[in-house]
């Protein structure tokens, strides 16, 4: 099999596993709807106030509800041993990763998708700078958190109450690419300034962490 | 070896309280700042020894994937523990130096305050990562984290780089504007607390070479058990 067809097969397989149960998008959507009103009654904000605060809150918001997804990711495989079996399979490791990889960037953007609207609503957003710009920062962000994700989520497989420790071991590591996201998309919200930067920064991230998954994710997979 | 130890522990001690006295009553005391500056003995030295230990860590980490030697697992796992105790006391002095001199206890966008806070956390997550890992395969996994850890530090640097700086970056390097007194009393107590770095680090290598040659023993005990 090409790395394509690895990457094919793993992706639609999870894909259609998501699509029959629901189990990640469910969670996802309820918790970050929570976050987003419980915080508007918290706050209260004026559309000024919100330009200034809504960067901060909305990819807050994601990235913990992320963690639900990015914690089922490999938990899935460990029934029935199919973790084990890809490992004596003579499949390379890296297609395993980007096939996850790619389906929780696709489960996050969805959530993104269906949960921008309601943060508009609830928060009065009206960007005052350019807003195509909150694209290419939201492609960039998800994939800086997703990547990691993965990977962080393959190692917490290995610990006891791996669900606790994926997002200890993920936030720290993932402060620099929270900073750019947030001010990116406050830059571009307030208009003040320009978003340029830390869309470069996010950019770098991306590749310095995209690289470093894929050259050590076969030393993770083959760790037991 | 052993009998290194105490003469190790001895000279620490010298140096220690030599550096405390030239702290606390040698060194000039700095015109705008007054005394409170005598803090910078301890904050600065400390600020190196960590981040030494932190590079120690990683190449032991970089070594250990490379070469599955022990050794160099034992050596990662001490300098990150050892560098977080003194990485603590850089987080603790910082902001008890700052309040009298900036005004404030913490400055959020400064450069090197938050880069150090993040490599504190970064470190602390990967001491969790040992701690509560199950399988045999801590060192590897252990390893792998450090060097996602050492990845992330430029980028945290660039982030906010981008935010005006607040700490003041002329008083090392930069023409010297530093007394050359207060250089000496630095030096000192640097010199002393790589020292300490090296005489905890030692302690702590030989105990984990102790504790593992215990888990061993048992390990092959219960087998002998069993099988009788």
């Amino acid at each position: 099999m090409t790395v394509l067809a690895i990457i094919r097969a793993t992706l639609a397989k999870d894909l259609r596993l998501e699509w029959r149960s629901k189990d990640a998008i469910n969670a996802m959507l309820f918790f970050s709807l929570l976050v987003v009103v419980i915080f508007s009654f918290a706050f209260d904000p004026t559309a000024e106030e919100s330009r200034r605060i809504a960067g901060g809150l909305i990819w807050v918001a994601f990235l913990f509800a992320a963690i639900v997804a990015l914690n089922q990711t490999w938990a899935r495989e460990l029934r029935n041993h199919v973790l084990d079996a890809y490992r004596v399979s003579p499949a390379p490791a890296n297609p395993l990763f980007l096939a996850k990889a790619f389906g929780n960037f696709i489960f996050v953007s969805v959530l993104e998708a269906l949960m921008m609207p309601l943060f508009v609503i609830f928060y009065k957003l009206r960007p005052l700078g350019p807003a195509w710009e909150l694209l290419p920062i939201a492609i960039l962000g998800t994939w800086a958190l997703v990547v990691n994700g993965t990977f962080f989520a393959a190692i917490s497989l290995r610990t006891r109450s791996r669900e606790i420790m994926l997002p200890l071991l993920l936030f720290p590591i993932s402060i620099p690419a929270l900073l750019g996201l947030v001010n990116a998309t406050t830059a571009v919200l307030t208009g003040e300034e320009s978003a340029r930067f830390w869309i470069a920064l996010l950019l770098a991230y991306d590749v310095v962490f995209t690289v470093a998954c894929l050259l050590l994710f076969e030393t993770i997979l083959e760790a037991e | 070896m052993k009998r290194g130890f105490p003469i190790l522990a001895i000279v620490t001690a010298l140096l220690l309280s030599f550096g405390l006295y030239e702290a606390l009553i040698g060194a000039p005391t700095e015109r705008t700042m007054g005394d409170v500056q005598r803090i910078f003995y301890y904050h600065v030295p400390s600020a190196w020894t960590a981040f030494l230990l932190f590079l120690i860590n990683f190449a032991a980490s970089v070594t250990y994937l490379i070469r599955r030697n022990a050794k160099a697992d034992m050596l990662a796992l001490v300098s990150a523990e050892v560098g977080v105790v003194f990485c603590t006391v850089v987080i603790v002095t910082g902001p008890i130096w700052a309040r009298p001199v900036w005004g404030i206890w913490w400055a959020p966008g400064d450069i090197r305050l938050t880069t150090t806070l993040v490599l504190w956390l970064i470190y602390i997550s990967y001491l969790v990562l040992r701690r509560f890992s199950t399988s045999g395969q801590t060192a590897v996994i252990a390893a792998v984290v450090a060097i996602f850890g050492a990845l992330d530090v430029p980028l945290v640097y660039f982030s906010i780089w981008f935010f005006r700086t607040q700490h003041p970056s002329p008083v090392i390097g930069d023409g010297g504007s530093l007394d050359p007194r207060m250089w000496h009393v630095l030096l000192i107590n640097w010199v002393a607390f790589l020292c300490l770095a090296w005489l905890v680090c030692w302690t702590r290598y030989q105990l984990e070479v102790a504790a593992r040659q215990v888990e061993e023993a048992q390990a092959l005990q219960s087998l002998h058990e069993v099988s009788r």
